[in-house]
């Protein structure tokens, strides 16, 4: 199946004379990282499936300067935002999902203010809008009943207040959602942000991921759902630390619902 | 002789009074300290959360046990000062409960009544917030930053409360008049019966004692204010008011950045023009002291309450780091606090005093453990944001003084050079495509 994955640039759309509905932001790690491509690949057959008119910016896509503005070089995320800004605005995008919660986050809020206008959303909200159009049916019933915890991404939920769109789609695989004891507004960082996943933590008694990886355990989940890249790679590594990587599973939400379409 | 105590209580009114104005001059002198922000947008939503979190203390209740607690002493304090009102003119005007000439007597009593039991309540939920404070060891009141003053601040003012809800009871009960008056002495009928056998002249004696030392203690509270962290019972108002509404998210885009940006980008921007003749000295990028903090996080710093729910929600301070955002907020109070002696102390002109906050009260260990989650932000009962002063700080350290950790360094080096944080080519971004 993988040869058929169908993932048209801006620039050939626009060669043709097309605009598609919604440019895919795939973001570094979406683009770079192992782990995170299978999670781009997931959602890219998503959007095959349910025929979304879509398009990635390829080789035109930049960082967004996230980590960069989080690290204090503002001046760094500016060019970095201004250069991704002129590139959007030349395709006129009017729409853009991304399945990294970093990436909404600037693009959604800390680029508007440098004249970079657009509806920004996440791949689980964009699921979810799939789900109740009923371009997606989730029908496979492979993880009914299964017991799924879902770590909130800091820069989803607290920074930008999306707690439900994706429980509502862990909810409508049939599996059993259990919440850690500190969940939504209260979850726990996984460790990465604020530029932390690119560099040594400091000295302390513990590691973040760890410790959020230990609350997860606790619900005795068979799968922890995440909704960002860094979250999964942090929470794969908890879950290698505590030797558990045998029973329990790290997966996005866009994996989650790819395998249960059985794509 | 007759106005003699009338006189005196104008004149311990007054000073008391005074002496607050000075203090809440200073503090205004201090915060004004800050960099100018403009705040003036969206004035429907900032009274609502003032009402809704600084009136109503919806966040105090995501912890039932001493939000609930909070609320009693928080209604009891706000409540038991009309029964000041009352003093006030009593004392002013030489009447005596003013309220039983003013009101009827059921109305009176009920009032009355209701401050009775209210005294009670305060003062059982002030011995439970002792025993949280000093008995059982709850963790976010032993962090190395709550020794000495804060940890006595803290008790203090619960001594004080102790002694004025007693002072209020004792007031009432040794009142003969209001006892017999049997109207709202539902508290005090049953202090009252240790006094029964005194005489007329001793009691009046423990009434008025009870009665000045109440009033001498609530001023002496207002004056106190300043130097606690219980500031927060009138700063929580302004604070709410002015905190953030953009999403939590949302980190502020420096225009100085945005400018200087702009003119690199500009194909047309001539790179060897001379500088504009008025062109102002370029601002300082981040902070580095109190002063280059705008005003509303000085506010901010005076508004903090100690209370660490930031700190316990902090993922880098549960994991054994350094940072606690609550020093924080105490660091940039007491550099605020020395910049403003320093300027009181040299006519009010800042003397170099060779410190700053970053390095001698804030290291650089403590601003790198951040994850920026903002679980700080959110923990906040009254508002306050301590992320936006440790990135402000950041931000000096990077774009002054290029002190990132070398890893740091290496991640922007990437993105500047091949657009990803990994040393990974801009032209490869869609090899995912054709890989397995
Ligand atoms: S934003 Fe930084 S200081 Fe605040 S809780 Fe998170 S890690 Fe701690
Ligand atoms: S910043 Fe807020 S949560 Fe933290 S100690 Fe101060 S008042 Fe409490």
């Amino acid at each position: 199946m993988e040869s058929s994955l169908k993932v048209p640039t801006m620039a050939e759309l626009f060669a043709e004379g097309k605009q598609p509905e919604v440019l895919f932001w795939v973001g570094c790690a979406g683009s770079f990282d192992d782990r995170a491509k299978k999670i781009t690949k997931a959602f890219i057959k998503i959007l095959n499936k349910a025929n979304v008119a879509f398009a990635v910016l390829g080789t035109e896509e930049s960082c967004t300067g996230d980590p960069a503005k989080r690290a204090g070089n503002e001046f760094l995320f500016q060019m970095q935002a201004v250069t991704n800004i002129e590139v959007m605005n030349a395709y006129e995008v009017k729409k853009v999902v991304t399945a990294c919660p970093h990436c909404f986050n600037t693009l959604k809020n800390e680029y508007p203010g440098l004249g970079g206008n657009y509806e920004v959303i996440h791949h689980t909200q964009f699921l979810k809008q799939l789900l109740s159009e009923g371009s997606i049916t989730m029908e496979g019933g492979q993880y009914k009943g299964k017991r799924i915890t879902f770590h909130d991404p800091c820069y989803l939920g607290r920074a930008n207040g999306v707690y439900e769109a994706p429980r509502d789609l862990i909810k409508k695989l049939d599996a059993e959602l259990v919440e850690m004891k500190s969940c939504k507004s209260r979850g726990l960082c996984c460790g990465a942000g604020g530029a932390q996943m690119f560099k040594e933590p400091e000295k302390g008694n513990k590691d973040i991921n760890v410790e959020r990886t230990e609350q997860a355990l606790e619900t005795k989940p068979e799968i922890i759902a995440a909704g960002c890249p860094f979250c999964n790679t942090m929470m794969t590594d908890g879950v290698k630390n505590k030797e558990k990587e045998a029973s329990v599973k790290v997966m996005d939400i866009a994996e989650l619902i790819a395998t249960t379409e059985d794509l | 002789m007759h106005y003699l105590p009338q006189m005196l209580f104008a004149l311990v009114l007054t000073i008391g009074i005074g002496f607050f104005i000075k203090n809440v001059s200073q503090l205004r002198r201090n915060i004004r300290l800050g960099r100018a922000l403009q705040v003036n947008d969206n004035k429907s939503q900032r009274w609502k959360n003032m009402i809704k979190i600084a009136l109503g203390q919806t966040k105090m209740v995501v912890r039932p046990i001493a939000g609930f607690l909070h609320i009693i002493v928080y209604l009891g304090f706000i409540i038991i000062n009309i029964e000041v009102l009352e003093i006030v003119i009593d004392g002013l005007f030489g009447t005596h409960r003013i309220g039983l000439q003013l009101l009827s007597k059921p109305i009176y009593g009920f009032l009355i009544g209701a401050f009775e039991i209210l005294a009670v309540l305060v003062l059982i939920a002030v011995i439970i917030f002792w025993i949280r404070r000093n008995g059982i060891k709850l963790k976010r009141f032993l962090s190395s930053e709550m020794k000495g003053w804060p940890k006595n601040d803290g008790n203090i003012i619960l001594y004080f409360e102790v002694v004025l809800m007693c002072l209020f009871l004792v007031m009432n009960a040794a009142d003969t008049n209001f006892q017999v008056l049997d109207s709202g002495n539902i508290v005090s009928q049953y202090i009252a019966p240790i006094f029964s056998d005194m005489p007329a002249n001793t009691l009046h004696l423990i009434e008025r004692s009870a009665w000045w030392l109440h009033i001498i203690g609530i001023l002496a509270f207002l004056n106190y204010l300043y130097y606690s962290k219980h500031l927060h019972i009138l700063l929580a108002f302004p604070n709410t008011y002015y905190g953030k509404l953009t999403p939590q998210g949302q980190f502020k885009n420096l225009d100085a950045v945005t400018q200087e940006v702009k003119l690199m980008m500009d194909p047309n921007a001539d790179p060897f023009a001379a500088p504009a003749e008025d062109a102002v000295e370029p601002e300082k990028f981040g902070a580095s002291d109190v002063t280059d903090l705008s005003w509303v996080q000085l506010l901010n710093a005076y508004t903090c309450t100690e209370c660490g729910r930031c700190t316990s929600e902090c993922p880098a301070n549960q994991t054994g780091k350094k940072l606690s955002p609550r020093k924080i907020m105490m660091d940039t109070r007491d550099r605020l606090e020395e910049v403003g002696k320093n300027i009181s102390a040299n006519k009010g002109a800042f003397k170099d005093d060779g410190k700053q906050l970053l390095g001698d009260y804030i290291s650089h260990e403590e601003l790198w453990a951040c994850t920026s989650c903002n679980a700080c932000v959110q923990a906040c009962p009254v508002s306050i944001d301590p992320l936006s002063i440790i990135m402000d700080m950041r931000q000096y350290l990077v774009m002054e003084q290029s002190s990132a950790p070398s890893d740091l360094n290496n991640m922007m080096g990437n993105i500047e050079n091949n657009g990803a944080p990994w040393p990974f080519n801009q032209m490869d971004r869609l090899n995912w495509t054709s890989e397995n």
